[in-house]
């Protein structure tokens, strides 16, 4: 009794796309912050969460400590050989996959908060980015995520995109969930549905299941603003590759990156929005200078050259914030890994960025200086640096910092000085 | 709560299965229960039987084989495309000034620095038709397929879905390039047989499994002091024994401590594979006792004599059986099956039923069905996107050709085969399903433009809800403009997209 019927579904998604599913999405707050644009200003900010936990001493690595060469031997990067790092200061080296971030150093458009850490001191990834996400010291206390909270307690202008610039992903994530409107974007190639299938669904969720039908509205129809952009978009020939990311991936973070920009900038574009990227637990053949790490950081940079292209005029008061739920080992495992860790680096860049330093308290590396024996210890609390994008960047209140959207961080006074 | 029992039949049939086959549901009306346990009690209850598909160890070196052969293709048409080259070189100086052959040295020089600026030679004659996907796709998609038949073809589809709840639990993914055509291979091996098994020889069938070892990088971690970590110089690699603590067992911040976690990772140094080259037994499970860490082990609450791979048995038999693994489990069994907050006396139940039989997951399976409250809880879990579109497949009869456009279905809905974004799997939270509600119309409405005309929604609709279908529902359908769009209609209805 079954009939047979090839229901091809067309290929709506890039295969690079499938390979990082998860990743890249936009989500965004549907209004801009009120505050800041009454000073004339017109801010952005792009939070970017790199999950599986970043290795900050082979993006960052500090080449001048006297113990680091002791440390990480051959695995770590050197200011000498091929594929040397490029210099930063007298004591820190950015990986060599990172031009644009260097580029942008230089032009005091970046900096790097080094020897940070959230509050969260055990090692589990998914405890970790828990803490990271929502804001609250506690793992698992929390259903939304501080980026919703503070935009919840920005004070909000006019909604961005008109009425109906909402559109979805797959899983809004942690960090952008809340009681503030999210509107997320994914670019896809399906083709949608009907207005009228559409208006007669949601006439049905409304009797028979408000939640779904406010699910579908606030999410649903992919939005004039959005299609525009994804009409553009081309799809990807280049399959997955295992092993070390390829071509594919690098393509992937730039293209979501840089449309997560473009959309960024129009005038009636989200300001301040989130996107997260996955693939950075290197537990084995880490390759920070050659292989797999190498070639993540290497498609993150192509990601923030893009955000750079993409905010175009924007950029000058573009501040992206890149952040990981904890760093890693600061000694290579036996597999030329390392394992999950706890202080690592946030990287800052973008035209309102007061760049050109990296902001540390060292800890230094020797053995005797690191947190229990094995990992680089944390000696800025990464609330600090969040609480002070948001204040100094966005007008958000000192106190809904302290209380609702980092909950208890009163004596995490907000960094200053970031912002140009 | 007393309720009329056919609608208690159908939110147990669409809440432990799948939706119903044609005719399922009435025949399902008499003793639910009874029909959901029976699955439980045949012989290879959740099994897939097909002799066609590969072992771990036979997909493992058919991949294997298959990239050696690619490797050496490529070598061989770049060493041509360079012969060519030099060759044409060699022969437009020749034929301006000597007549004789290139000496080999001076074509090896040319090999040896690929010149850039020379375009490499077009090969119209033999350029490649399409490429056919390799063969550790070829085997993944041939288990997509045969995991789909098993879905589509159960009458209830409580062994199926129980199936899938473990290798959830216990997930590797294929974004891992050596793990891809290991993933049927490893559902089918250690999830699938203990389904109505005992807990403990799942886990220990799935931590000796090559998948895992390979996705949670144990297959090369080394004891610091054992042969081979010596030599090399090398150690531990601690992935794999965290996750077993924090994921498959006990659960997260149950007390253990990073101490805990190392000397774990030490006692499982050694399980790996066998090298791939070997061709009898390549990528099979080994313990390799010159990998593995010499001496006792304290591990949580005991010591561990090193006694070679039993030491790690062990270890996993106390943690198959400890407390918090039960209420980890109860916990997740409850989430999955019953609600995102499901009640916590039915927890209870089930962790109590856990301990008392010693990890029997047919007793606790039984446990859960029988339980009050997976009769009276309101049906407010979301569908995970496979379940979805399996559901809507049975219940329109409808058997895809490819299974290709399934598994692409999939991915657009955040649930990839085989392929969860970390160790912990896919969410099983409603709310994290819920934002994906429009990319589920967009492949209702596809799933419409190709079938409309076959399917008429209120039939099936009635054929597959019976009392749980609303009449709000039932009046979508009636008034939809077409069967096309009365089908996007009905496969995004809430009796379909909830249970």
């Amino acid at each position: 009794m079954n009939r047979l019927v090839d229901m091809t579904f067309k290929p709506h998604l890039a295969t690079r796309r499938q390979l990082l599913l998860g990743s890249g999405a936009l989500f965004a707050w549907a209004y801009m912050p009120k505050l800041a644009q009454a000073e004339g200003r017109d801010p952005r900010l792009l939070v970017i969460v790199l999950r599986g936990a970043l290795d900050g001493l082979a993006t960052v690595a500090p080449v001048g400590d006297p113990d680091w060469v002791r440390l990480r031997g051959d695995q770590g990067l050197r200011l000498d050989g091929d594929n040397a790092a490029l210099k930063l200061d007298n004591l820190f080296a950015i990986n060599p996959a990172m031009p644009n971030f260097y580029r942008m150093y230089q032009a005091k458009q970046a900096a790097v908060v080094h020897a940070v850490a959230s509050p969260y001191r055990e090692r589990s990834h998914f405890d970790g980015q828990d803490v990271l996400e929502s804001g609250v010291a506690a793992p698992g206390a929390s259903d939304s995520g501080w980026l919703n909270r503070a935009w919840h307690a920005l004070t909000p202008a006019d909604q961005v995109g008109g009425r109906q610039a909402f559109a979805v992903g797959p899983i809004t994530p942690l960090v952008a969930r809340g009681p503030a409107p999210v509107m997320s974007w994914t670019p896809s190639k399906m083709q949608p549905a009907s207005n009228d299938t559409m208006s007669r669904l949601l006439d049905l969720y409304r009797h028979a299941d408000p939640a779904l039908g406010k699910a579908l509205e606030e999410r649903g129809a992919l939005a004039a603003i959005a299609k525009g952009e994804a009409n553009g978009m081309t799809p990807a020939k280049v399959a997955a590759t295992p092993g070390i990311p390829g071509a594919a991936v690098r393509a992937y973070f730039a293209e979501a990156a840089g449309a997560a920009a473009k959309f960024m900038a129009r005038a009636d574009g989200p300001r301040v929005g989130a996107l997260a990227f996955d693939g950075w637990d290197t537990h084995a053949q880490e390759g920070a200078a050659h292989g797999r790490l190498s070639a993540l950081l290497g498609a993150l940079d192509g990601a923030i050259g893009a955000i750079e292209t993409g905010m175009g005029a924007a950029w000058k008061e573009t501040a992206v914030v890149i952040v990981t739920e904890f760093g890693r080992t600061a000694r290579i495992n036996g597999t030329e890994g390392t394992d999950h860790g706890t202080a690592t680096v946030a990287l800052l860049a973008g035209g309102a960025i007061a760049g050109g330093r990296v902001i540390a308290d060292w800890p230094g590396v020797s053995e005797a200086a690191l947190y229990q024996a094995r990992d680089l210890k944390p000696t800025t609390d990464l609330r600090a640096v969040l609480k002070g994008l948001l204040k100094d960047h966005l007008r958000a209140d000192e106190r809904a910092l302290a209380t609702v959207v980092f909950p208890g961080s009163l004596a995490v006074k907000p960094m200053t000085g970031m912002i140009a | 709560m007393a309720l009329d029992p056919k609608i208690q039949a159908a939110t147990l049939l669409h809440r432990f299965g799948f939706a119903p086959k044609p005719g399922g549901l009435a025949a399902f009306y008499k003793d639910p229960r009874a029909a959901l346990l029976a699955e439980l009690d045949k012989p290879n209850a959740g099994q897939i039987i097909n002799d066609d598909l590969l072992s771990a160890g036979e997909a493992a070196r058919a991949s294997f084989d298959f990239r050696q052969e690619r490797k050496a293709e490529r070598l061989a048409r770049r060493a041509g495309d360079e012969m060519d080259r030099a060759g044409a070189r060699e022969a437009a100086k020749n034929a301006a000034s000597n007549p004789m052959a290139a000496p080999l040295g001076e074509a090896k020089s040319e090999m040896a620095k690929p010149d850039m600026a020379t375009p490499p030679v077009p090969q119209a004659a033999d350029a490649k038709p399409k490429q056919q996907p390799g063969v550790p796709q070829q085997i993944y998609l041939e288990e997509a397929r045969a995991r789909l038949d098993n879905a589509l073809n159960a009458d209830v589809g409580f062994a199926e879905r129980l199936a899938w709840f473990w290798s959830n639990h216990f997930c590797v993914s294929a974004d891992k390039g050596q793990v891809r055509p290991l993933c049927g291979a490893f559902e089918r091996e250690a999830i699938r047989p203990f389904i109505a098994g005992k807990f403990v020889d799942m886990l220990m069938a799935v931590e000796t499994h090559p998948a895992m070892l390979l996705y949670l990088d144990n297959a090369r971690s080394l004891g610091p002091n054992s042969v081979a970590g010596l030599r090399q110089g090398k150690g531990l690699n601690e992935n794999l024994a965290r996750e077993i603590l924090e994921l498959h067992t006990l659960g997260v911040r149950t007390g253990y401590s990073q101490d805990d976690v190392t000397s774990f990772a030490k006692v499982i140094t050694g399980w790996s594979i066998v090298p791939l080259k070997q061709p009898e037994n390549g990528g099979e499970f080994v313990f390799n006792a010159r990998m593995h860490e010499p001496g006792p082990q304290h591990v949580i609450d005991r010591d561990y004599d090193d006694r070679g791979v039993e030491q790690g048995r062990a270890v996993l038999a106390r943690l198959a059986v400890h407390p918090a693994t039960a209420k980890h489990i109860a916990s997740k069994l409850a989430r999955h099956f019953v609600s995102d907050a499901p009640p916590q006396a039915l927890v209870d139940r089930l962790a109590k039923r856990f301990v008392d039989s010693g990890g029997d997951l047919k007793a606790v399976s039984r446990e859960l069905v029988v339980a009050p409250e997976a009769w009276d809880a309101p049906r407010t879990k979301m569908r995970r996107p496979g379940e979805w579109l399996v559901g809507a497949l049975r219940a329109t009869g409808i058997a895809p050709s490819d299974v290709r456009p399934l598994v692409n279905a999939q991915n657009l809905l955040g649930e990839p085969l085989w392929r969860p974004p970390a160790p912990n799997g896919f969410s099983d939270d409603s709310a994290a399903w819920m934002d994906g509600i429009a990319q589920r119309l967009d492949v209702a409405n596809q799933f419409a433009r190709r079938t409309g005309d076959l399917i008429d929604p209120q039939a099936v609709a009635e054929a597959s809800f019976g009392p749980l279908l609303s009449k709000d529902t039932q009046e979508t359908l009636a008034r939809a403009e077409s069967r096309q769009q009365g089908v996007a209609l009905l496969l995004m209805s809430p009796e379909m997209q909830r249970r």
